[in-house]
């Protein structure tokens, strides 16, 4: 720890004065629980102004540089913001695939010019950024990745389709993994990844109504769509490994993300909240044994991921698979957080059949939503079987699948 | 905010891994497999002269004060020496006396200080718990009498042959709950009847305590604290020696699925396989996090609320871990998995064990229930 406790201390104080006075109250209509569910220009002006007033009050990107929109702090200080916007209850940051992926990437291994191009439009919110990775066809399998990016003099000549782009509607720019070669001998060498502006002709975002019945990402469609060759990052035939890295990135196996505040957290007090509203055999649900008993898996579950995630920073610790809490992270911590929702149905009897438009529905159907919209993070950014695998063959050293 | 989650303290201290690498390296070299089905056959289950390695080494009083030739290290130093013996499934009688000393230290006084002299020394001690198979029953049926001779029997009292010392649980005519200090030279070999356990590396005896003159007996108001103390630091170490017993599993399983082919393929290359052992190995580590996080939590003084709950959570969260890698371990292993030769049966065995010591995991759950759910 390079910072003095008193001025972390300090700036706890600070922090938590401010967000106190402010961070928005209810805004009359339902906000997303994550950036995946951004479905509408409502919901998206709300969150783009709640981004750019932290940013502007200095909470935003804390450990990034100061010559690129940054506060040039100590990551400490971030973890506080993060904690304090827990705390507070307050609306997601939402521009997470610019403040969390392509942000830390560009900070990592891109130029001085995209840095200086990109990174502060990311933290104001005036850019947003969206992920061109999944294929219709090709969702775990990435390396085989089929949009077509041909050269052409000063640009490439884009033509394919991507799907689950999430904010795809709304972005202007998207971190796109297309195939600049077809004859590579291996698949992953003729990967390229580019730095793909949103806003141009022959791009052609379309939402996707998904199991909640909101809407939130897209199928985008490339039709001759003409990007600058300067858009490049890394060098044509490179792409595969830039890709690896902002999946590190997004699974949290290395840090440098600018706001760890993408969704709105919903642990096991919101449930226990929740339970003081049910009945069972006639008493209260807490009195119930099966109940009980779920509740303390989940606890233990809890538990456990939480102390985990401070044993990965002790090496000593983490002698015999050195890796391997951080590459499951994703794993169980998505996995948990489904659980946990699912039970928040559950427990509502007759009630949890009823869906978010019945005014009937248990707080607006909030747990039955956030079950649903769990899907997307066991899903997104390599399924839970995808990081089994990886577990097993990365941590294990099991024989690819 | 967190209140139900509460405390994620995990310390780790150099002592701790200095023992971690020192006890990994000892129960490697003490202790490999051809060791291990040796002692399976034998009367003792251990080997004397490794025990008394053990004991030059200081461990038998790791968790003592110095003021009785002890290390001053307290219950969090033992946890990477144990974990390291159940890896190796190595027999000693080591978490017996170490849980015969917390229960004296801790329902004793300054006059016990000689006793646990003795067993920081090397002198092996134990506990009699059981009246019977209940480790939620009161189990103070055994009688002290005003005298300080004792009537009844005591059910599986772990690695009673050898014991020295035995701390007896039981109650005065006047039902207090007391704890009778026996010494083991009193009680005759007829006395004891040998358990069949159901894993080999471990011993266990029936033992009729009838008629033996205590040599002296630990009462008054800090010895029902300290009896339930001794059963949530005996869940703790029995969470840690699964911890390590699992690590060894996993092991096994891990390179039986790397070298064993089928259809042409390494079988390791099958989900069906290759994800129930990824799920292993997370619920090890989440173990590992519970009974550390625990260890930390666990200080001289009586266990607090916040050490209750961790020991009761990393010995649910162990004892299932185990009990789903040794199962496992014989299916994936096919044909071979159902031998004897299998180092699987040693798992399986190992994990049947386990569970059953301190209360299994629904007991642990229940008791987790309200101390999570009704605060």
């Amino acid at each position: 720890m390079t910072v003095a406790e008193s001025s972390l201390a300090q700036f706890q104080t600070d922090i938590d004065k401010w967000m106190a006075e402010n961070v928005p109250k209810n805004p009359g209509f339902l906000l997303p629980l994550t950036f995946l569910e951004v479905g509408t220009e409502q919901q998206l002006d709300f969150l783009r102004d709640w981004q750019h007033k932290l940013w502007q009050a200095g909470f935003l990107g804390m450990h990034w540089p100061t010559e690129y929109g940054g506060q040039g702090a100590d990551p400490a200080y971030q973890g506080l913001v993060d904690k304090a916007l827990t705390a507070h209850n307050a609306p997601i940051i939402f521009n997470t695939i610019g403040l969390n992926w392509t942000g830390p990437l560009l900070l990592d291994v891109g130029t001085e010019d995209d840095r200086k191009r990109y990174i502060k439009n990311i933290l104001t919110g005036d850019d947003i950024w969206c992920q061109g990775f999944s294929e219709p066809d090709h969702g775990s399998d990435l390396g085989n990745v089929q949009t077509r990016a041909v050269r052409d003099g000063d640009e490439y000549v884009v033509n394919g389709s991507k799907v689950w782009t999430t904010l795809g509607n709304y972005a202007d720019h998207m971190i796109l993994l297309a195939r600049t070669d077809t004859s590579t001998a291996r698949k992953y060498d003729g990967l390229s990844f580019f730095l793909a502006p949103m806003r141009i002709p022959g791009v052609e975002a379309r939402p996707i109504r998904k199991v909640t019945g909101e809407y939130g990402f897209n199928e985008t469609f490339f039709t001759d769509a003409r990007i600058p060759a300067a858009c490049l990052l890394g060098d044509e035939g490179g792409g595969w490994r830039m890709a690896m890295k902002t999946l590190e990135y997004e699974r949290g196996v290395i840090a440098g993300q600018a706001s760890a505040h993408s969704m709105q957290s919903i642990g096991l007090e919101d449930l226990m909240d929740s339970m003081h509203d049910f009945e069972r055999d006639g008493a209260p649900i807490l009195e119930d044994a099966m109940i009980r008993d779920e509740l303390v898996q989940l606890a233990i579950e809890a538990k456990a991921n939480s102390i985990s995630d401070r044993r990965a920073a002790i090496p000593a610790l983490n002698t015999e698979y050195p890796f391997g809490i951080a590459l499951s992270n994703k794993y169980r911590h998505t996995e948990y957080a489904r659980r946990l929702k699912m039970m928040g149905a559950h427990v509502q009897g007759a009630q949890g059949a009823l869906f978010m438009d019945d005014e009937k529905s248990y707080k607006g159907g909030f747990w039955q939503r956030a079950y649903f919209a769990n899907f997307g993070t066991t899903i997104g950014g390599g399924t839970t079987q995808i990081q089994a695998n990886i577990i097993g063959e990365h941590v294990l050293g099991l024989p690819k699948s | 905010m967190s209140a139900i989650i509460g405390s994620k303290k995990i310390d780790f201290s150099e002592e701790q891994g200095m023992l971690l690498d020192v006890a990994g390296e000892f129960v490697k070299d003490k202790s490999p497999g051809s060791e291990v089905r040796k002692l399976l056959e034998s009367d003792e289950g251990f080997s004397q002269p490794v025990w008394q390695e053990l004991v030059d080494l200081g461990w038998t009083g790791i968790n003592l004060p110095e003021s009785v030739g002890g290390s001053g290290l307290g219950i969090a130093a033992l946890i990477p020496v144990v974990e390291a013996m159940g890896k190796g499934l190595m027999g000693t009688p080591l978490v017996s006396t170490v849980l015969a000393a917390e229960l004296i230290r801790r329902a004793g006084g300054v006059a016990e200080e000689d006793v646990l002299e003795d067993i920081s020394g090397g002198c092996a001690a134990t506990v009699a718990y059981l009246d019977a198979s209940d480790w939620g029953g009161t189990n103070c049926g055994l009688l002290v009498s005003d005298e300080g001779v004792l009537s009844g029997r005591k059910f599986m009292v772990p690695d009673a042959a050898h014991a020295q010392w035995i701390a007896v649980v039981g109650s005065t005519s006047q039902g207090d709950t007391v704890v009778a200090l026996v010494s083991g030279s009193d009680v005759s070999a007829h006395a004891q009847e040998p358990h069949a356990l159901i894993d080999l590396t471990k011993r266990a005896a029936t033992i009729d305590f009838t008629g033996i003159k205590a040599r002296r007996v630990l009462a008054g108001g800090k010895v029902p604290s300290a009896i339930r103390d001794y059963l949530l630091i005996g869940a703790l170490l029995t969470a840690a020696e699964s911890v390590g017993s699992t690590a060894a599993c996993l092991a096994g399983i891990v390179d039986y699925l790397k070298t064993r082919k089928q259809f042409g393929k390494l079988i390791g290359s099958f989900q069906a396989l290759k994800h129930p052992t990824v799920d292993i190995y997370v619920a090890m580590e989440q173990s590992r996090s519970l009974v550390y996080h625990a260890s930390s939590e666990i200080n001289e003084g009586p266990l607090s609320h916040e050490a209750e709950v961790a020991c009761r959570m990393a010995k649910a969260k162990a004892s299932e871990t185990i009990q789903f890698a040794g199962d496992r371990s014989v299916q994936f292993h096919g044909g071979f998995g159902f031998t004897w030769e299998c180092d699987s049966s040693l798992f399986i065995r190992r994990a049947a064990w386990s569970q059953q010591q301190f209360g299994d995991a629904m007991h642990h759950r229940k008791r987790l229930a309200p101390l999570l759910l009704d605060s």
